[in-house]
């Protein structure tokens, strides 16, 4: 049953062929067999899982469900969850017991999903491989001496290993999707604002966005109805009525215009990741979809924009961790100042040492309009280019990564080089635009994605492009040997 | 390096973050390579061009000045390592 999406097994559950206790029992046993050779999880959560599953059953027997009635899921660990641990990856966060739900833990969890646990990240949301975690690396299920992406690795592995249905995540720069495409998985992340980021940890707030990481786009779309929504408590969230996602999605096939940037296909990109993405443009052309060369003339500036912006809004969100309130504190300081200092070295590994750091000299006195300022300026850029394009084209298409994943330790000595994996997927979020990857072949047998994106407000639009692709291709349905059984 | 030791003892000091003496060489050279990176934006034209507030131009909503949360204090002060009469303790601060 662990083969199943989570639109067959919300069936399953609404024909009463199976119950949610004996679906969280199996996934739990898949995690505690499976997961020791991944590490995608940091706390699992067998008891509560278990009560939540008798209480989905209940509700199953009363019929007032919904698609995620009964369904197990797991949460990043970058989302608070009440009275469970919530570390975000970090030492500074170890012995955190999170007193409230983010929001979108509390609208699933009023869905009735089951939540297993919470899975591994990047220290902070912060890397693109899963190597910066407290916790350790995470393994790729399809070669277990790579990386699964970052910064959603957990989640991503523990759905390519199908030891979840679905499992939240969050995207910054590609935090779903890059990982998403190194697992061979679907990954959504959401136009800016469109689900609240109310008790979700701060990396750079006007780009941080919660999205999902699940088998297709169909289970995307069931999770993302759940989720999105205006919040009080978020005041970046958008009061934008959020529409029938699956709907939308099975609504007859219209011809789109697929722009397609010559920007992605340069020589970073792997040849042979070039051509797969090329064969997936080709069943949408099958389709009725009309291919266009499109040119985004900023793009190119998106990395450094992005190593601008996101260290500067995290050296800030960052300074409320200071070992006074909660979290990690060290022993012995003599004064305040020592206190912060020491605990903040203690608690934050060398990743986000250097974003802060990198954060603090962009914001300080004399360098802000030479680099903050003027990064926002391109970011404004880049945002008009995007804009234009939309103007003729109704999605844009490309690879979401460069390569297929790489092996642990490859690139962690050099911060650039890690920083350039997301040179397509950054884009999006620094215009606040909805973005897609999914599963579009094999290199080597390591999955690579392709990645869709639509103009604000447009998941509708990426949900049946996805829809309809996997119903031409079979991608999505492969299985990393060792995790079929 | 474009940063110097001097710069990244600064550079933590405003950022209320320590790092070991042996860290300093690796932190100083890796900041450099970032600095130098992100660089290239400078000879970006944006003559003119007003600097992103918000990705989708939206202003900050307003709401009533009323209280809407309850007090929670007992509960959030679990997770702090030292509480005495409800109030988080920390080192003396003034003599």
């Amino acid at each position: 049953m662990h083969d199943a999406t989570i639109a067959h097994l919300a069936q399953s559950l609404k024909d009463r062929k199976v119950s949610s206790k004996e679906l969280t029992k199996h996934f739990l046993d898949r995690i505690s067999r499976l997961d020791t050779g991944l590490n995608s999880f940091i706390t699992v959560c067998e008891e509560e899982a278990l009560a939540q599953a008798d209480s989905a059953d209940e509700r199953l027997a009363t019929g007032d469900v919904t698609p995620l009635t009964g369904i197990p899921i797991a949460h990043k660990d970058i989302f608070c969850t009440e009275g469970v641990k919530t570390s975000c990856g970090s030492r500074i966060l170890d012995n955190f017991i999170s007193p409230y739900d983010a929001t979108v833990v509390a609208k699933l969890k009023a869905a009735g999903a089951v939540m297993l646990g919470k899975t591994n990240m990047d220290e902070f949301a912060m890397g693109s491989s899963n190597e910066t975690s407290f916790y350790g690396v995470v393994h790729n299920p399809w070669d277990t001496t790579r990386v699964p992406g970052g910064s959603s690795g957990g989640s991503a592995a523990a759905v390519a290993a199908q030891l979840v249905s679905g499992a939240t995540g969050t995207d910054t720069g590609g935090s779903i999707r890059q990982p998403a495409a190194l697992t061979g998985i679907t990954g959504l992340k959401p136009t800016y604002g469109r689900v609240s980021r109310y008790g979700m940890v701060a990396f750079a707030s006007s780009l941080d966005q919660a999205g999902t990481l699940t088998r297709t786009a169909e289970d995307s779309a069931l999770m993302l109805q759940v989720m999105a929504g205006a919040d009080e408590r978020d005041s970046t969230s958008l009061p934008a009525t959020v529409p029938d996602f699956s709907k939308a999605q099975k609504s007859a096939w219209e011809n789109i215009t697929i722009g397609v940037p010559d920007n992605f296909f340069d020589d970073s990109l792997d040849t042979k990741n070039a051509q797969l993405v090329k064969e997936a443009l080709s069943v949408f052309e099958k389709l009725g979809a009309r291919i266009k060369d499109i040119h985004l003339k900023h793009i190119h500036l998106s990395v450094p924009v992005y190593y601008v912006v996101a260290p500067a809004e995290a050296s800030s969100n960052l300074s409320r961790f200071d070992g006074v309130r909660f979290g990690h504190r060290a022993e012995h300081a003599e004064n305040l100042t020592e206190l912060y200092m020491k605990t903040r070295g203690e608690g934050f590994g060398s990743e986000v040492k250097r974003r802060i750091l990198t954060g603090t000299y962009v914001l300080s006195a004399g360098y802000y309009d030479a680099y903050y300022l003027q990064a926002q300026k391109v970011r404004q850029l880049i945002s008009q280019d995007f804009a234009e394009a939309f103007k003729t084209v109704d999605v844009i298409a490309g690879p979401t990564t460069p390569t297929p994943a790489f092996r642990i330790g490859q690139k962690t000595d050099d911060p650039i080089q890690m920083y350039l994996n997301d040179m397509y997927t950054i884009g999006a979020p620094l215009a606040g635009l909805p973005a897609l990857s999914m599963p579009c072949g094999f290199i080597n047998n390591l999955p690579v994605g392709l990645q869709l994106i639509g103009p604000h407000l447009s998941e509708e639009k990426l949900f049946k492009a996805g829809y309809y692709y996997q119903q031409e291709t079979d991608w999505h349905n492969f299985v990393p040997s060792g995790y079929e059984a | 390096m474009l940063l110097n030791r001097e710069d990244v003892e600064k550079l933590c000091l405003l950022s209320r973050l320590e790092i070991t003496q042996e860290e300093m060489e690796d932190v100083s050279a890796k900041l450099s390579d970032i600095v130098n990176m992100v660089k290239q934006l400078q000879a970006a034209e944006t003559t003119g061009v007003l600097p992103m507030a918000h990705p989708l131009d939206q202003a900050q909503r307003m709401r009533e000045d009323t209280a809407t949360e309850k007090d929670h204090h007992e509960k959030y002060q679990q997770n702090a390592s030292l509480v005495e009469r409800d109030l988080y303790l920390v080192p003396k601060v003034i003599d």
